[in-house]
Order: structure tokens, then C-alpha cells, then sequence
């Protein structure tokens, strides 16, 4: 292998594994759900360098308006100024307009800086929030910069493991209790089978009523097939 | 014509091609640590700085000011740490006086991420932020790529993995001041011993409402003791097995004189003649 730094025969030769060494990462298991009255959004709690966990009880749920929040994964320090700068521009409109921004705003924000950006970030992000206009809505901007409207989103290294159990356990219009179980569900299973996903089950409910935190352990009433 | 001479970049990517390394920085391979209490903050420092396998500074301080109640510990290249703590301490006081108030330390951590990130992470600077302000009291870690952490006992550089073991067996919540300082005295010495990039003496800052206090050297386990022996004979050690006098007027039978003129010339050298 080509040592970092070297160049080529084109004069130019980049080494990505080695490209942002030492980066603080968030291998990561993130979700967020439409059901009956808005939005979920779930994640663990485990950020990484290398094999050190830098943080147990991260929280990537992040938010940027009032009822709009994000899950972030990839690299800690791009989704931070990514977010930071969408809750800037958000705070801005919210001002302006006299009005809050809609979810749609919001993503299309987060577009924009993903996709003008792409080469340079490592970033991840799911929206998800709930207005007067639309009710709860959930967005999903993988690497490249893509937007797409989705029912239930998810994302990070853990999500790999969950595509099944998702698709086999989703229905339309659940309520608050059955989609808080959805995503709990979902999350433990991540997290039991993910090495870079662990800690805690963050989630966040948003409703017309506003924001709501809950809190779980990852093993707490775990019944799956990853049970001891 | 004026501008800039881009000629010696052409050069240094020619030399790295060739296997030609980069000077190295001085690095602070480093053990630092910070913990919330009630009513205060403090943060720790052990005081290694290292170039390498060589223990650069052994007595370095890496503690730095921001403002007289925000410190900051910091971990990485030395140069780099010092440099961003000073321009944003700067910043941060010209924020505080335009705006007429106490300066925050989410504004600190704030302008330090924002200037780590524009930067890409070619700013070694690890830092721990810590400190007190009208909102209360206050801990952060912020990396060199402009992430940062919210959490009431943080550790970083190379003896973080030893120091955060002592926070994870020792920590619990509603510390009193003493405690708080014991308890990162004690992780920083866990780095000091456990740590090779880490070693000499423990400096400590605490952080209060009403007063910050620096107790630099706090505890200081690696003093240089005197040596117990050492390599001075006595006089008769060696046997003399035969012994024999020369007189100075004899002397030029054995080595070439010659008289110096003047006391400008205050000496020669000669050949002695050792047959």
C-alpha cells in the first residue's frame, strides 16, 4: 500500500483510510418515525476515535427550531457546524417571517450545505419535525447530498442491522406508545448487534404539544434473538 | 514583481515523495482532565511536553488563560494549543468589552470550534474548556476538528485512557471542592505513571464564582532526589606501580620548546614525544 502523503505517477495521490486520522466519529444507530401525531426520533449514545470511546452518553438528537430536530451520524465536528449553521438560518427565518420554519425548509437548508459541500463532509443526517402546515414529516440526507421524504428513516453503521426488523415490524399511523416501541425495538437490536453503536437509547417525541425527551437503557427488557 | 513564492511547496512535495519526513512539532503528549463540582470547576494538567521519544520541557504549563474565569487544558501541539487559546482569549476579551458583560464559556467553546473546524483539523489543538460564568459553571472538550462534548468529567491526550479509568471508578455526583480536586490530581497522576507521553508534576485550576485559583507544581512525585552513590574514588584507588619525576629544565628532552616572544600569544600546540 501507498504510504499517506505520496505521490503518484499523476502527482497526486490522496489516501482516504488516512484522510481525517483521529477524527472524532459517530458510528452510530439513528432513526426517526412518522405515526399518528408527529415524529420520533431515536439514537444511541456512543461516539468513537478509533476504538476509544470518546463519549458514552452523546447526544445526537440535536435541535434546530422549536419542533424540528436532527439525528446526526458520520463525523461529530461536520454534523456540529452543519447543524449549527441550519439552526442559525432557522433562527433567522423564524424572525423574519414572524412564522416558524417548516420541516421542508429545514431539510432543503440541510440539502444545500450537505450536497455544495459533499466533498469535504462526512455527514449523515435524518430531519424530522413537526408544523402547523404539514404535521410531522421525516427527511433523510445520506452522503452524497440526496433529499428524500420518507414514512420512517434510518441511518449510521448500526442501520444495517435493522432493515429487516424494520420493514417487518412498520405500520402506518401508530401511536405514540406503539412508535416509541417501534423505535426502542429497532434501536436495541442496532445496538446489540453493532459494535460502534452502545450506551444509551436517546428519543425524542415531537407533537403539536412541543418536544419530548425519554430515556432508555439498551438491555432493558430486551427479548430479540441477541438475548443471553 | 510582488506576490507570494510558491517555489519551496514544489520542493517540499519533491522531498516527501521521496520519503523525506516532516520536521516533527513539539507535542504534548499529554494527560488533562476537568471536573464539575458543586459550585465550581476544576481542571488539571500533568506537565510533560515531548518531540518525539524526547522529553522536550519537563516543567511546561498547560494550563492556559482565557479569561480570568475560563481556562482552558490543552493537549496536542504545543504551538497549536498556545496559539488558539491566546487569539481566542483575545477575541473573547474584545467580545466582552463591546458587549459590557462577563464573557460565556459556550461563547469560549464556541469560537474555539468554529476556528478548529474552518481550520480542518491541521490545528492539533485537544482542548478542555472549562469555567464560570453568570449561567453557572461549565465543562467542555473540544478536538482539533471543531467536535465538542458536554459532560461533568472529561479527560483527554494520551493518559486519557488512565485517567478516565479513575473518573469511571471514582467519580459520583455532588463533589465537594477538595473532592473535585483530589479526584483529577489523582486521574492526571494515573497518567503521569501509566502514561509514557505523560509525566512530572500535576498543575491544577479551580474555577469558582467568586475566584479562580491556579495552584501550579500542586503535587509533585517526580523530584529529582540526590544520587545515593556516585563515581568519585578516593585518592589511591589506582595502585601506582612506578612513579618517576621530571624537572621543568629537563623538559626539553622529551617535548619541542619553544620561548613565546610576547604575552599576547597565549599558547601553542606541540607534538609530544611519547617513545
Amino acid at each position: 500500500m501507498m504510504a499517506t502523503g505520496m505521490l503518484g505517477e499523476d502527482g497526486i495521490h490522496i489516501d482516504m483510510n488516512h484522510l481525517k486520522k483521529g477524527e472524532v466519529n459517530l458510528g452510530t444507530s439513528i432513526m426517526a418515525i412518522n405515526f399518528k401525531d408527529g415524529v420520533i426520533l431515536g439514537a444511541d449514545s456512543r461516539t468513537t476515535t478509533g476504538a476509544y470511546i470518546a463519549n458514552r452518553v452523546t447526544d445526537k438528537l440535536t435541535q434546530v427550531h422549536d419542533t424540528i430536530w436532527c439525528c446526526r451520524s458520520g463525523s461529530a465536528a461536520d454534523t456540529q457546524a452543519v447543524a449549527d449553521i441550519v439552526q442559525y438560518h432557522l433562527g433567522m427565518y423564524g424572525i423574519t417571517n414572524n412564522e416558524a420554519p417548516t420541516t421542508q425548509t429545514a431539510a432543503a437548508i440541510f440539502q444545500e450545505l450537505c450536497y455544495s459541500n459533499k466533498d469535504q463532509l462526512s455527514a449523515g443526517i435524518i430531519i424530522a419535525g413537526w408544523d402547523h402546515r404539514h404535521g410531522g414529516q421525516v427527511y433523510s440526507i445520506p452522503l452524497g447530498g440526496s433529499l428524500h421524504k420518507q414514512s420512517y428513516a434510518i441511518g449510521g453503521s448500526g442501520s444495517t442491522y435493522i432493515y429487516g426488523y424494520c420493514d417487518a415490524n412498520w405500520q402506518e399511523d401508530m401511536t405514540e406508545a406503539e412508535g416509541v416501541k417501534f423505535v426502542k425495538g429497532a434501536l436495541q437490536e442496532a445496538i446489540m448487534w453493532d459494535g460502534s453503536s452502545g450506551g444509551v437509547i436517546r428519543m425524542v417525541v415531537l407533537t403539536a404539544k412541543g418536544a419530548q425527551r425519554h430515556l432508555y437503557l439498551p438491555d432493558n427488557g430486551y427479548q430479540g434473538p441477541g438475548k443471553q | 514583481m510582488g506576490g507570494f513564492d510558491f517555489s519551496n511547496h514544489n520542493r517540499n512535495a519533491a522531498l516527501h515523495a521521496q520519503g523525506v519526513p516532516l520536521p516533527k512539532a513539539t507535542s504534548t503528549g499529554t494527560t488533562i482532565v476537568g471536573c464539575l463540582f458543586d459550585g465550581g470547576v476544576v481542571i488539571a494538567a500533568d506537565t510533560r511536553a515531548t518531540s518525539g521519544p524526547i522529553v522536550a520541557d519537563k516543567n511546561c504549563e498547560k494550563l492556559h488563560y482565557i479569561a480570568p474565569q475560563i481556562w482552558c487544558a490543552g493537549a496536542g501541539t504545543a504551538a497549536d494549543t498556545e496559539f488558539t487559546t491566546a487569539i481566542i482569549s483575545s477575541n473573547l476579551e474584545l467580545h466582552a468589552l463591546s458587549t459590557g458583560r462577563k464573557p460565556r464559556v459556550v461563547t469560549c467553546m464556541t469560537l474555539l470550534k468554529q476556528h478548529l473546524f474552518r481550520h480542518q483539523g491541521h490545528i492539533g489543538a485537544y482542548l478542555v474548556v472549562a469555567g464560570v460564568d453568570p449561567t453557572g459553571a461549565h465543562l467542555f472538550t473540544v478536538h482539533a476538528h471543531g467536535s465538542t462534548d458536554k459532560l461533568p468529567y472529561v479527560t483527554m491526550g494520551s493518559g486519557s485512557l488512565a485517567a478516565m479509568s479513575v473518573f469511571e471508578t471514582q467519580w459520583k455526583g455532588k463533589l465537594t471542592k477538595d473532592e473535585a480536586v483530589k479526584l483529577c490530581a489523582d486521574a492526571i497522576q494515573a497518567g503521569i505513571f501509566n502514561d509514557l507521553g505523560s509525566g512530572s508534576n500535576v498543575d491544577v485550576a479551580v474555577i469558582t464564582a467568586e475566584k479562580t485559583t491556579l495552584m501550579r507544581n500542586y503535587i509533585t512525585p517526580n523530584v529529582r532526589e540526590r544520587k545515593a552513590r556516585n563515581y568519585r574514588f578516593p585518592k589511591g584507588t589506582t595502585a601506582v606501580l612506578n612513579e618517576k619525576i621530571i624537572k621543568k629544565e629537563e623538559i626539553s628532552k622529551y617535548v619541542t620548546v619553544h620561548e613565546l616572544e610576547d604575552d599576547s600569544v597565549t599558547a601553542t600546540a606541540e607534538t609530544m614525544d611519547t617513545s
